[in-house]
C-alpha cells in the first residue's frame, strides 16, 4: 500500500507543476487583457485540483492556502470581483507562494510563514465579506444535518429495535438511487426486518410503472445510533420520506408489535432482493406485477395516502412527496428538501477548448542517468559508424555497391536514432521562462518600477542541462535589466516612454544555434558613465580609444558594477563576468547590443546539443581541426587582388563589396607562421551570431560529418578558440574550434605581438 | 462477478488513488479525464456505477451527468460525484443535475466503497 502510495505521490508533484504551469499561462494571459471566462476556469481548476490531491496525502499547508486562493478565484468566476492590475498582482504572487508551498511539501522543507501568512490575508481582504468557508469543509464522507435528541438516543448498546419507516419518492429513482442496495446496507448495520409495504399500490390498469408506489417499514436491532442509520440514507435526503424511531429508549409504544404477523415480513436482509425491490424503469412493469399478492390488512386500492399502519412513534405519516419530519426531533435540513436549488448544471455540453489536451499527455518518467547512458552510447555509435565509413571507403568498395548504400541508410538511422535520443533530452525553455516572471515581479517590486515580462519562443527546446544552468545567469541578467536597463518611472515619463517597462525574454533556433535575448526597452548603456568607472577602477587605460562595442563589453569585466548605490536586488556580489563564464561553460556566448535611449539586448547563443556537432573536418598546418557547420557561412578559394592590406599584422578579405578580417587558423593556433602568398588558400567565411563575420584561411577541407563532442574543460580548463575535441572516424582525435571565441581572441591579440604577414618573411 | 466502475476526473492524481482503491476493492475501473472524454468512454461500456468530478475542463461534472442521464440506457445508473466542497447548494445542484450521492474529496478508499455499494448494491446486479 505505501509503495503505490508513494508513486502516486510523486506524480501528484508533478501535475502540481504542470497545473501551476497551467495557473501562470493562465494569470499572464490574464494580466494580457483576457478576458475569456474559460481562462480565468482554467486558473481555478489548477488550483482546485491541487488542493484536491493535496488533500489526499494530508498536505494542510497546501489545503489551505489553495483553498483560500481558490475561493478568491471564484469571486472572479462569478463576477463579483473585478480582476485590476492589483489583484492580478496578488495572484501573481499568490502562484509564486503556492510554488513554494508545493515544492516545500514534496521536499519537506520549510514554509516561509510570514510570506504565506501576508498573502493568505491580502487574498481574504480581496475576497471581502466573502464568508471563509474552511469549517464547512467536512473531512469525508458524513450525514448532514443531523440534530441528534441525546435525551433519547444514548449510543450505548441496546435491546430495542429501530423502527425505520422509508418511503422512496420519485426523484430517489430518477437520481438513481435503488432502495434494495440502501435496505442492504442497513441491514448490514445489524439485525433487520424488513417489510414491504404495498397499501398504495394501485390496480394494473391504473399504475404508472414509473411512480414509486412502495413502502418499505424496517426494525433494525443494532448498537449503532440514529447517526449511523440516517448515513446509510445520506443520498436519499429529501428525496423519501425517512422517519425514525425507537432505538433505546424510545418513544412510548412497543416497536410494531403486530410486525411478525405480517404476511409480507422476511426477517432477513437479503429479502429486498427479491421481487419487493423491483427497480424502476423500463421493465418495472412487469416486475410489480408479481408483486400483487394480498397486501396483508389493507386493500390494495385504497384511495387515500393514508397510511394504516401507525408508526411507533404515535405520528401520521406525510403522504409522500413532502419532505420527511421524523418525530424523534432530528430534522431534516429543510432548504436540501428537494434538491432543485441551484438549476440545472453549469454549461453542459459547452464544447471547450481542448487546452488541456497538452497536459495530459501520457509520460514516462525516466532517470536521467539511463538516458544519459543512452546519449553516450548513441555517440559512440555515431563514432564507430564513422570508422566503418571509413574502412569501407579505404577497401575501395565503390560507392553504388549494396555495402556503400546499406552504409547510407545506417548513417541516416544513426543520425535519426541521436535526434529522438537529443530531444529525450530537450525541454522546452517555457518553465525557466515562467520562472524569469517571477523574478521580474520580484525585482521590480524591490525597485519600485512597473515592469511587464514579455515572452517569446517559449515553446522552444533546449538541453535540459543548458535549462538548468541557465536558471542562475539568466535570473541575474533579468534583475540587471529591472534594475539597471529600466528608467525610473519618472525619466520613463520624461522621455515620453510608457511608464511601464518591459523587459523581453526571447528564445529561438538559429542556425543550429539557441539563441535567449534579455531585451529591455530601457535608456541602453551609459557609455561615458562605464567607461568612467572602468578608468577609475583601473580596469582600462585612461583615455584609451574604444568602440561602443568594446565600452559595452567592459561590463563584463571582472569587478565591474556600474550602479552607483547598491541596490539590494543586483549588489550581490556576481557580476556579468560570472554570468559571462557561466554561459562559457555551457559552450555559449553572450553578446550586447545597446541603443542610447531605446533600450539594451544581451543575448546568449547555446550549442543546441552538448553531445553532437556538425562540423567541416579540415586541416591546417598539419593537425586535423573541426569546425561547427553552423558558423561557416560559405568556403572560397583565395585569389591575391581579394587581400587587402590595413597596417601591420592585419589583412582583410574583399568580398562583395565588404571587408572581412582574414585570419590564418594555423597561426592564430601556434601551429605555424603565416605563409608568404594565400594565393589559392582555401578560406572558410565564419559569421557570428551578432553578424560580425571574419574569414578563416585553411590548409584544405577534408570533409563534413558529425561528430561527437567530448569536453575538454574537465581536463584542461577553458582553452581560447577550442569548444571541445572529438574522435573522428580513424580514431584521430581532433580538436573542435570555437570560431567566434578565437575571432574575439584574435582581435585582442593583434595589438599586441601576434606575429604579422608583413614581419614574417 | 464485480462491479465496474467508470471514474471521471481531471486529476491525474485523483485518477490514480481512484483507480488504486477502486481496483483493490475488487472492482473493475475504467477511467476518463473529463466529461467529453466520460461519455466517450461510456460509449463502449455499461458500468455498474459512475464517480465523476465536478470541475473540469471540456465538459463539467453538471454536464456530464445531465448527458449521461439523457441516454436511456443510463437514466438509472447511479452516479457518484466527486467535490471538495460539501455546501448544500453543490449537493443540491448534483443531485437537480441527476447524481446520485456524493463523494467528499479526500475520499476514504473504505467509504468511497461503501458509498459504490449503497448505490450499486454488493456486485453483480
Amino acid at each position: 500500500m505505501s509503495d503505490p502510495m508513494a508513486e502516486i505521490r510523486a506524480s501528484f508533484f508533478i501535475e502540481c507543476e504542470e497545473l501551476l504551469e497551467a495557473l501562470q499561462d493562465g494569470l499572464a494571459a490574464m494580466d494580457g487583457g483576457d478576458t475569456d471566462a474559460e481562462t480565468i476556469n482554467i486558473c481555478f481548476r489548477a488550483v482546485h485540483s491541487m488542493k484536491g490531491g493535496a488533500g489526499a496525502f494530508g498536505l494542510e499547508a497546501l489545503v489551505r492556502f489553495a483553498h483560500r486562493y481558490e475561493t478568491v478565484m471564484d469571486e472572479i468566476r462569478a463576477g463579483r470581483l473585478a480582476p485590476d492590475r492589483d489583484a492580478m498582482m496578488l495572484f501573481f504572487r499568490a502562484a509564486d507562494v503556492l510554488s513554494d508551498i508545493v515544492r516545500a511539501s514534496r521536499d519537506g522543507e520549510h514554509i516561509d510563514e510570514a510570506e504565506v501568512e501576508s498573502v493568505l490575508g491580502q487574498l481574504e481582504a480581496l475576497a471581502g465579506g466573502a464568508p471563509e468557508e474552511d469549517e464547512e469543509e467536512v473531512a469525508d464522507f458524513q450525514p448532514m444535518g443531523l440534530a441528534i435528541d441525546l435525551d433519547s438516543t444514548p449510543e450505548a448498546p441496546t435491546d430495542e429495535p429501530w423502527t425505520i419507516r422509508f418511503v422512496p419518492h420519485a426523484e430517489l429513482f430518477s437520481s438513481g438511487n435503488e432502495p434494495q442496495h440502501l435496505l442492504r446496507a442497513l441491514a448490514a448495520l445489524g439485525e433487520a426486518q424488513i417489510v414491504c409495504r404495498q397499501d398504495d399500490l394501485p390496480p394494473l390498469d391504473g399504475l404508472d410503472p414509473e411512480a414509486p408506489y412502495l413502502a418499505w417499514e424496517i426494525s433494525l436491532d443494532t448498537d449503532k445510533g440514529e447517526a449511523e442509520i440516517r448515513e446509510v440514507f445520506d443520498f436519499v435526503d429529501g428525496i423519501c420520506t425517512l422517519e425514525v424511531s425507537g432505538g433505546p429508549r424510545g418513544p412510548e409504544l412497543p416497536p410494531l408489535p403486530d410486525l411478525s404477523d405480517l404476511p409480507g415480513t422476511i426477517d432477513d436482509a437479503s429479502a429486498p432482493a427479491g421481487p419487493a425491490a423491483a427497480p424502476p424503469g423500463p421493465d418495472g412493469t412487469a416486475r410489480r406485477i408479481t408483486l400483487s399478492e394480498p397486501a396483508g390488512d389493507t386493500a390494495g386500492d385504497e384511495p387515500a395516502p393514508a397510511d394504516p399502519l401507525q408508526t411507533p412513534g404515535g405520528k401520521a405519516p406525510e403522504p409522500a412527496g413532502s419532505p420527511a419530519a421524523p418525530p424523534t426531533g432530528s430534522a431534516a435540513p429543510g432548504d436540501r428538501a428537494d434538491g432543485s436549488g441551484a438549476g440545472g448544471g453549469a454549461g453542459g455540453g459547452e464544447a471547450r477548448q481542448a487546452q488541456a489536451a497538452a497536459q495530459t499527455k501520457p509520460t514516462v518518467r525516466v532517470d536521467l542517468e539511463r538516458v544519459d547512458r543512452l546519449v553516450n552510447l548513441v555517440g559512440e555509435l555515431v563514432i564507430n559508424q564513422a570508422m566503418l565509413s571509413q574502412s569501407v571507403q579505404e577497401a575501395g568498395i565503390p560507392s553504388n555497391s549494396p555495402v556503400s548504400q546499406g552504409l547510407e541508410e545506417f548513417m541516416q538511422l544513426t543520425r535519426d536514432i541521436q535526434d529522438s535520443v537529443m530531444m529525450i533530452r530537450a525541454q522546452p525553455v517555457k518553465s525557466l521562462f515562467q520562472r524569469m516572471s517571477r523574478i521580474v515581479r520580484e525585482a521590480s517590486a524591490a525597485v519600485d518600477k512597473r515592469v511587464r515580462l514579455k515572452t517569446e519562443g517559449e515553446a522552444t527546446e533546449v538541453d535540459k542541462t543548458v535549462i538548468e544552468r541557465l536558471a542562475d545567469p539568466l535570473t541575474h541578467m533579468i534583475r540587471n535589466a529591472v534594475d539597471h536597463g529600466l528608467e525610473s518611472g519618472e525619466k520613463r515619463r520624461a522621455a515620453g516612454k510608457p511608464e511601464e517597462g518591459v523587459v523581453t525574454l526571447t528564445a529561438a533556433h538559429r542556425s543550429g544555434r539557441v539563441v535567449i535575448e534579455v531585451a529591455d526597452d530601457g535608456g541602453g548603456i551609459n557609455r561615458p558613465r562605464v567607461r568612467q568607472i572602468a578608468e577609475e577602477k583601473g580596469l582600462v587605460p585612461e583615455g584609451l580609444s574604444m568602440t561602443d562595442s568594446e565600452i559595452d563589453n567592459l561590463l563584463f569585466m571582472p569587478g565591474f558594477s556600474t550602479a552607483s548605490q547598491i541596490s539590494d536586488l543586483s549588489g550581490r556580489g556576481v557580476g556579468m563576468d560570472v554570468v559571462r563564464s557561466s554561459i562559457q561553460e555551457l559552450g555559449g556566448r553572450i553578446t550586447i547590443a545597446s541603443e542610447p535611449g531605446v533600450g539594451t539586448t544581451f543575448s546568449i547563443s547555446l550549442p543546441l546539443t552538448l553531445a553532437v556537432l556538425d562540423g567541416m573536418v579540415v586541416r591546417a598546418g598539419g593537425e586535423t581541426l573541426v569546425v561547427p557547420l553552423g558558423a561557416i557561412v560559405e568556403t572560397l578559394s583565395l585569389a591575391d587582388e581579394e587581400i587587402r592590406s590595413i597596417g601591420p599584422g592585419r589583412n582583410v578579405l574583399h568580398i562583395r563589396d565588404a571587408f572581412v578580417p582574414l585570419l590564418d587558423l594555423a597561426v592564430e593556433l601556434d601551429y605555424r607562421g603565416p605563409l608568404e602568398s594565400y594565393d589559392g588558400s582555401v578560406v572558410l567565411l565564419i559569421q557570428q551570431e551578432d553578424g560580425a563575420r571574419a574569414a578563416l584561411v585553411v590548409d584544405s577541407i577534408e570533409e563534413q560529418r558529425q561528430v561527437v563532442i567530448k569536453g575538454l574543460q574537465d581536463s584542461y580548463g577553458h582553452v581560447p578558440g577550442i569548444a571541445a575535441a572529438t574522435i573522428l572516424g580513424d580514431g584521430q582525435i581532433a580538436l573542435i574550434l570555437d570560431p567566434v571565441d578565437l575571432m574575439s581572441n584574435v582581435a585582442g591579440r593583434s595589438r599586441g605581438a601576434v606575429p604579422s604577414l608583413d614581419l614574417a618573411g | 462477478m464485480s462491479l465496474h466502475i467508470l471514474a471521471v476526473d481531471d486529476s491525474r492524481t485523483i485518477r490514480d488513488m481512484l483507480k488504486m482503491a477502486l481496483t483493490q476493492a475488487g472492482f473493475e475501473t475504467s477511467l476518463a479525464e473529463d466529461g467529453m472524454h466520460g461519455l466517450e468512454v461510456l460509449d463502449g461500456m455499461a458500468p455498474d456505477a459512475i464517480i465523476t468530478d465536478i470541475n473540469m475542463p471540456r465538459m463539467d461534472g453538471f454536464g456530464f451527468i445531465e448527458a449521461v442521464r439523457a441516454q436511456d440506457r443510463h437514466r438509472a445508473t447511479p452516479i457518484l460525484v466527486l467535490t471538495t466542497e460539501s455546501a448544500p447548494e453543490l449537493k443540491a445542484r448534483a443531485r437537480a443535475a441527476g447524481a446520485t450521492g456524493w463523494i467528499v474529496k479526500p475520499f476514504d478508499p473504505e467509504k468511497l466503497v461503501r458509498a459504490l455499494r449503497t448505490v450499486a448494491g454488493p456486485g453483480g446486479a
